[in-house]
């Protein structure tokens, strides 16, 4: 058997995603729906296979039922190997007593004896919530190439929204310099990706040093990356320059769902040397009916669409009947909408019933104060009854 | 789903690929496409496993690349198993028997070591003609109840002016025993026909495959159902659901172009009874500014930017801008390009088109384009 892997990933799936709200009350964010027949994970586990990678820690901690039952023993994504795979892995407890993962560093540091089975040069920590097709190998290759200790994937944003990240600042040679997280005026525009590359056996003294130091945070980005900084280890700047978007909140979510229907967007979901693999649930082909209505939008299979839609993101299994109108809107998998709803501008969760005549949401242009415009969102399995109202920045939960 | 793991499943995929030679020239029957994503063999081995069976041996005989691909381990259909499983078996598979088989119980000589080593008491038996969503458990139970040597699964069929030839019309009395069976017979208005599904003990079918060996007596149905009907007990399962039977470029056609109607589609595919396929990993499907689509079936992965009418559209199926696309049935990976006219149109896999092209055909004979043609 070989035991050695050059290269495995971990991916830190455990976050709340407090801020999708009525989408994560149930899951995790990780496994939240996106793009028709994804969920968000399936871009970071499809990226680990399309790059080589067959060996990924998938860290849970909160709610992990959905996203465990999702994962299964990897198939979907080529992960269920002999030696390696797919692994998910839970905080657990030990003779010294049990702890949840404290922060990004502590999750890696409950887990180096799965790391250590593998004895990796190098391990890349990935996060679960962004959408974005990259080649890991081509990190791992720089990382190589520039003798580093640390490697982190930087993405160049626009100078006005530097400040809401992570920002590096290089010298020539791509070396970081400085890390200064959410800087108020930020010196360059290499915002971190929350991915890195890491030597392991510089990691691990670092992770090993952090847990001791007992700072509180145990943060990649707040602890980790600093001290490497302070004791001048090797760090560089891998710029990536594809699709990459965060979707920790409701409206980036919406927006980051939208952006596949812009023909300038470069993610592509038709790609077959890097396709984004998902767990199937053998449903038949859309059926799209007599009086259907469809325009620029994405439909997944199982669906039957009879009403109108237009800018829109269809989820499996979705019923629109005759008469209801869905515009610029994301139907999660199993939602029905009944005849005569008016769905604009809104995110409904799986399962959901909107009664016939509802109305959810509501476009820019039909408000007169803008600052009441917001997208509205109705969480999984809500029943909206006929002829109720949700108004846009509403968050629904519970059945109307 | 109850288990039923007494009873091995066998499949005849290639039986009737000379029904229709144009869409078996590059596989067999049961690796045919059908209804937007599926392959007519996946109707069968799907009701089988839903039914609890978990060993399943498939019959083939020649152009079986694509099947083997299609099938792979048996995982899609949870039939890659260490007990039972998926089990290909090819011609020339056994040291016994002729290798290349006529019928039914010639093809069963030359793979009875795999039937004999299986722990099974009773087989199912299937071929790839008939799509339809059968729950062979009940067959199973009939087949006990009724004491029956052989129980035959029939459907209500009407002769009509688009009836293909090769029917077997089976004729039951009041307890559903078969009186007579009556090969490709010219009939009028409507009767029950045999669903190409049969259900046995083993040890029945063992004694069938050794006498047809021995007498030279190859077919199931002409050998042994027609001339034996007096001798044994030979009993109808009156399948009552939906069915569509593949004899014809026309008749698949027809049966494809059946599954517009939702009454179709529904009693096809059952929540509770799913027809299992391999997945494509395809995107969803992208429809563009301009697409009109109109009572179609479209699969995953597909890109509309035309409009596309009463047709069904396989995976990755693209359509471009200003096409029209009418009572169509277009398999994996057509292109049809800017511009063009498809009315009664039959691509095979991976079809091309310049743009502006026009191709008509009519409902009662539609137009047939070859795998990877460029047009």
């Amino acid at each position: 058997m070989n035991a050695k892997k050059k290269v495995i990933a971990m991916l830190l799936a455990g976050g709340q995603g407090s801020r999708l709200y009525a989408l994560t009350q149930n899951v995790a964010k990780p496994a939240v729906p996106y793009g028709g027949k994804y969920r968000i994970i399936d871009f970071a586990l499809s990226n680990c296979t399309n790059s080589g990678i067959d060996t990924v820690g998938v860290l849970t901690q909160y709610q992990p039922l959905v996203l465990n039952e999702y994962i299964g023993n990897g198939q979907p994504w080529d992960l269920d190997r002999m030696y390696g795979g797919v692994h998910v892995l839970s905080p657990f407890e030990t003779k010294e007593g049990a702890d949840w993962f404290q922060g990004t560093a502590n999750a890696i540091y409950q887990n180096m004896r799965f790391i250590e089975r593998y004895d990796p040069e190098y391990v890349i920590i990935l996060g679960g919530d962004h959408i974005y097709k990259m080649d890991y190998s081509k990190l791992v290759e720089f990382h190589e190439k520039n003798h580093s200790d640390g490697t982190i994937a930087v993405i160049d944003v626009p100078m006005e929204e530097a400040s809401r990240f992570g920002i590096m600042t290089c010298d020539a040679e791509n070396r970081v310099v400085r890390f200064t997280e959410k800087p108020k005026e930020p010196e360059s525009t290499l915002a971190s990706m929350g991915i890195y590359c890491f030597t392991w056996s510089k990691l691990k003294k670092y992770l090993i040093e952090n847990e001791n130091a007992n700072t509180g945070s145990k943060d990649f980005g707040k602890d980790i990356i600093p001290a490497m900084l302070q004791n001048k280890e090797r760090l560089f700047a891998y710029t990536f320059d594809g699709y990459w978007k965060d979707v920790g909140t409701l409206d980036s979510l919406w927006e980051a769902n939208m952006d596949l229907l812009s023909p300038s967007v470069p993610l592509d979901l038709y790609d077959r040397s890097w396709k984004v693999y998902a767990r199937h649930n053998n449903m038949p082909p859309q059926y799209i009916g007599e009086n259907a209505k469809i325009e620029n939008s994405m439909i997944t299979e199982g669906s039957s669409i009879s009403g109108e839609v237009d800018f829109s993101v269809i989820f499996s299994g979705v019923t629109i009947e005759e008469g209801a109108v869905v515009n610029y809107s994301i139907l999660m998998p199993g939602t029905v909408v009944k005849s005569g709803a008016v769905v604009e501008y809104a995110i409904v969760g799986e399962n959901c019933v909107v009664g016939s005549g509802a109305k959810i949401g509501i476009s820019p242009e039909n408000i007169e104060n803008r600052d009441d415009w917001g997208i509205a969102v109705v969480g999984h399995n809500v029943t909206i009854s006929a002829n109720a109202v949700v108004r846009p920045k509403d968050i629904i939960s519970e059945n109307v | 789903m109850g288990v039923n793991n007494n009873v091995l499943g066998l499949i005849f995929a290639s039986l009737h690929d000379s029904a229709v030679v144009e869409l078996t020239k590059k596989r067999t029957m049961g690796s045919v496409m059908f209804g937007g994503r599926y392959r007519l063999i996946d109707f069968p081995l799907s009701n089988m496993v839903n039914s609890g069976i978990t060993e399943v041996g498939v019959i083939t005989k020649s152009n079986y690349g694509s099947l083997l691909d299609h099938l792979g381990t048996g995982r899609e259909w949870d039939l890659a198993r260490k007990k039972g499983g998926l089990n290909l078996l090819p011609p020339f598979s056994q040291s016994i028997g002729e290798g290349v088989y006529r019928g039914r119980l010639e093809a069963l000589n030359n793979v009875w070591n795999f039937v004999e080593y299986s722990n099974c008491e009773y087989v199912v038996l299937a071929d790839c003609d008939f799509v339809a969503n059968v729950n062979f458990a009940e067959v199973i139970k009939q087949h006990i109840e009724t004491n029956a040597d052989i129980t035959v699964v029939c459907g209500k069929y009407t002769y009509s002016e688009d009836s293909g030839s090769g029917v077997d019309v089976i004729e039951m009395d009041d307890t559903r025993r078969i009186r007579s069976v009556l090969i490709d017979p010219q009939l009028s208005g409507e009767c029950n026909i045999c669903l190409d599904m049969y259900v046995m003990r083993k040890d029945f079918l063992a004694k069938l495959v050794k006498d047809a060996a021995s007498r030279n007596q190859p077919s199931l149905i002409r050998d042994c159902l027609q001339a034996r009907v007096n001798e044994f007990n030979f009993m109808g399962y009156q399948f009552d659901g939906y069915f569509s039977r593949i004899d014809s470029v026309k008749s698949y056609y027809q049966a494809n172009l059946a599954l517009l109607k939702p009454e179709n589609r529904n009693a096809l595919f059952l929540p509770s009874a799913p027809i299992y396929t391999k997945t494509g990993d395809n995107g969803p499907v992208k429809y563009g500014l301009e697409s009109k689509v109109k009572n179609s079936l479209i699969a995953d992965g597909c890109v509309i930017e035309g409009t596309v009418e009463n047709s069904i559209l396989f995976r990755g199926v693209k359509v471009g801008r200003g096409s029209v696309v009418r009572n169509c049935v277009l398999m994996q990976g057509t292109a049809i390009a800017n511009n063009c006219q498809l009315t009664s149109v039959i691509t095979d896999k991976n079809v091309t088109t310049e743009d502006g092209r026009v191709l008509t055909g009519s409902e009662s004979y539609p137009v047939y384009i070859g795998k990877n043609a460029k047009l």
